[in-house]
């Protein structure tokens, strides 16, 4: 059984104009210690994929029109608001973009750290303040005993998103969603943060969805990649394949757009267009309109994802040896 | 936290100063005559001339203000022309009557404000919301003494429940004193209730879509402790200011109110020394009630560091 299983899921919004399919029809699974990728443009669904298991989209205005999410082999979409805290932090923790905003201001970094603990074990004041030292030592925050006492306007970006990690990771879960963690760091932290969440999944042993928009994040870290365009999955392999034989043209656009020092690549190449907005998007497959490959036959029906060798999904019915070529 | 009192306490004195200048200048402005108040209808010029000499009014303006000062340095705010007692003890003797009326509305005013604030926020675009914003609404434009004298006609008059007016010390009777004191404070507190009930529902609206509410979230904690912890805790730092505000407001608002209710606070004093162009007394108390605001938003911006640490910290 798969630590994390979701099956045909669909994310819809209520907006003025109607309702908006943020997510549609997404099925994958990941493994006890696995790392996934999620890949696609701002936009594509990444983020309301996790926050959808999360359960922390706002309903209203925020549905799941169909699916379901099954994380340890319990359902997680009927769940009761209590029921899905006990969830949050032992089953799946989350860290987030914006490690400058998403601490408290008003709290000291411990409080933060070890009320996440309280909420989820009992444990004497002594036990907590031991175990939320002991996290940030594992962040690698030095002097962590003393730093327990400040704010987070006190530490640096780089800190600050380790101390996000160090909160996610207190009450030891099975899962660990990071949506874009680097994106807003030094190209220098974002190193440091991507070897500190590979270097605590062995030690930890959670899995890891890390959503980005970075092939290179991808390439570091990840096992296997999904690839999303438009609210649904186009693309999904272990990450060697992805590197070496995309199918999907839009993962070749992607892989495109990455500046690269050895390969013989004389230019980058921009992915022409822009994504669809979700109430105009075109019939059939949803990179259409932005495909070098696209036939007729293309705006027929949306391409269903179809398995083209092991562990390797793609949705498009040029799904053939010249993309890869 | 000490470097904030500090600061605070140096800024208030320019305040201090140009409060006192503005109020001194003012009264010696408007047309009138405290000798002539103070002799009557029937005296001659001559007595007047007299008066007039031994309260050292027929000095120049720049005299009288450095003798003023000169007193104020001393301690000496000089003695009321009206009540012929000192300026200092006439006025002791009435603020407390209006800042324990003050007090209460404050009370009332956070109450129904921060509650009415908070769940229309957390109920937004419900019922709730919609009814907490409509008697927020009603609170700010129905002007207090009319609300007031509604409430002396119903409470009072029809239903016997509560007395017209007239003032019972907290020290004679608690009890006495709560009961002379509601109506005022609720006529009082309701337009800042509104204000406040706006501003809390604007401001947790505002928190609730914080990142760190969502972490806050993502973490597990039950939702009250996300409420109640994470974003009171970051909403009552603008909350605080408008705080301050609401303060002073109702102890100038309290003027109104004290007539209508014929309590004997510091707005009926300073009335009747204004109309009575009694000098001393209207420099003097207003100095006082200016010196005790000045100090309450020192409270404020205590109050604000310590809420917020990057504040503190700077």
């Amino acid at each position: 059984m798969s630590l994390l299983d979701i099956r045909g899921l669909t994310t819809a919004f209520q907006t003025e104009r109607g309702e908006i399919t943020a997510v549609e029809d997404i099925s994958f699974s990941l493994e006890e210690g696995e790392i996934l990728g999620i890949v696609g443009e701002s936009g594509s669904g990444k983020s309301v994929t996790a926050l959808t298991v999360m359960g922390l989209l706002p309903r209203p205005p925020a549905r799941i029109v169909s699916g379901s999410v099954r994380f340890a082999g319990q359902e997680l979409t009927g769940l009761s608001e209590r029921q899905m805290q006990k969830v949050r932090g032992p089953g799946i923790a989350m860290i987030f973009q914006e490690p400058m905003t998403s601490l408290n201001p008003v709290f000291r970094i411990g409080e933060q750290i070890m009320e996440t603990i309280r909420a989820h074990e009992r444990l004497s004041t002594r036990a907590l303040r031991d175990r939320a030292v002991q996290m940030l030592e594992k962040v690698g925050i030095p002097s962590p005993a003393r730093r327990l006492d400040d704010y987070p306007h006190q530490l640096s970006g780089g800190q600050r998103q380790r101390v996000m990690i160090a909160m996610a990771l207190a009450c030891n879960p099975r899962l660990l969603i990071a949506d874009e963690p680097t994106t807003a760091l030094d190209v220098t932290i974002q190193a440091q943060i991507l070897d500190l969440l590979m270097d605590l999944r062995d030690e930890f042993g959670m899995a890891i969805m890390i959503i980005t928009h970075n092939m290179g994040v991808v390439a570091e870290t990840a096992d296997r990649v999904m690839v999303m365009y438009a609210g649904r999955v186009v693309e999904e392999a272990p990450v060697g394949t992805v590197f070496d034989a995309p199918l999907h043209p839009y993962t070749r656009g992607l892989l495109d757009c990455v500046p690269s020092l050895s390969a013989a690549k004389p230019r980058l190449v921009a992915i022409p267009g822009n994504l669809p907005e979700p109430a105009r998007r075109p019939s059939g497959c949803r990179f259409r309109p932005r495909c070098g490959l696209a036939v007729p036959a293309c705006a027929a029906a949306i391409p269903p994802l179809d398995p083209h060798g092991p562990g390797h999904r793609v949705a498009c019915i040029r799904a053939t040896a010249e993309v890869a070529a | 936290m000490i470097g904030v009192a500090l600061r605070r306490i140096g800024s208030a004195v320019p305040v201090l100063l140009l409060v006192s200048l503005i109020t001194f200048g003012m009264m010696r402005l408007i047309p009138g005559d405290p000798a002539a108040a103070i002799a009557g209808l029937s005296a001659t010029q001559r007595e007047i001339e007299q008066i007039r000499a031994d309260l050292g009014l027929n000095e120049p303006f720049l005299v009288q203000l450095l003798r003023w000062y000169g007193g104020l340095l001393q301690g000496d705010l000089g003695r009321s022309i009206l009540m012929g007692k000192g300026v200092v003890a006439v006025t002791f003797e009435r603020l407390p009557v209006t800042l324990g009326l003050s007090a209460y509305a404050l009370v009332l005013t956070l109450a129904i404000g921060l509650l009415a604030g908070i769940l229309a926020a957390l109920r937004q675009n419900t019922l709730i919301d919609q009814l907490a914003m409509m008697f927020a609404m009603i609170g700010i434009s129905v002007p207090s003494f009319f609300l007031g004298l509604l409430m002396i006609i119903l409470f009072s008059v029809r239903l016997g429940w509560l007395p017209t007016g007239g003032y019972i010390p907290f020290g004679e009777d608690p009890w006495g004193w709560f009961r002379s004191a509601t109506m005022p404070a609720i006529s009082l507190a309701l337009l800042q209730a509104g204000l406040l009930a706006r501003i809390t529902r604007s401001t947790m609206l505002e928190v609730m879509r914080q990142d760190y509410i969502r972490t806050a979230r993502a973490k597990g904690l039950p939702g009250r402790q996300v409420v109640f912890k994470h974003a009171l805790a970051n909403a009552m730092i603008p909350i605080t200011t408008v705080i301050g505000i609401i303060i002073s407001l109702l102890l100038s608002g309290a003027v109104v109110t004290e007539a209508l209710f014929s309590i004997p606070g510091i707005g009926g004093l300073l009335t009747q020394a204004v109309l009575n162009r009694d000098y001393p007394l209207v420099q003097g108390g207003l100095l006082l009630v200016t010196a005790f605001l000045v100090l309450v938003n020192i409270g404020i911006d205590m109050l604000y560091a310590w809420l917020d640490p990057r504040v503190r910290y700077e």
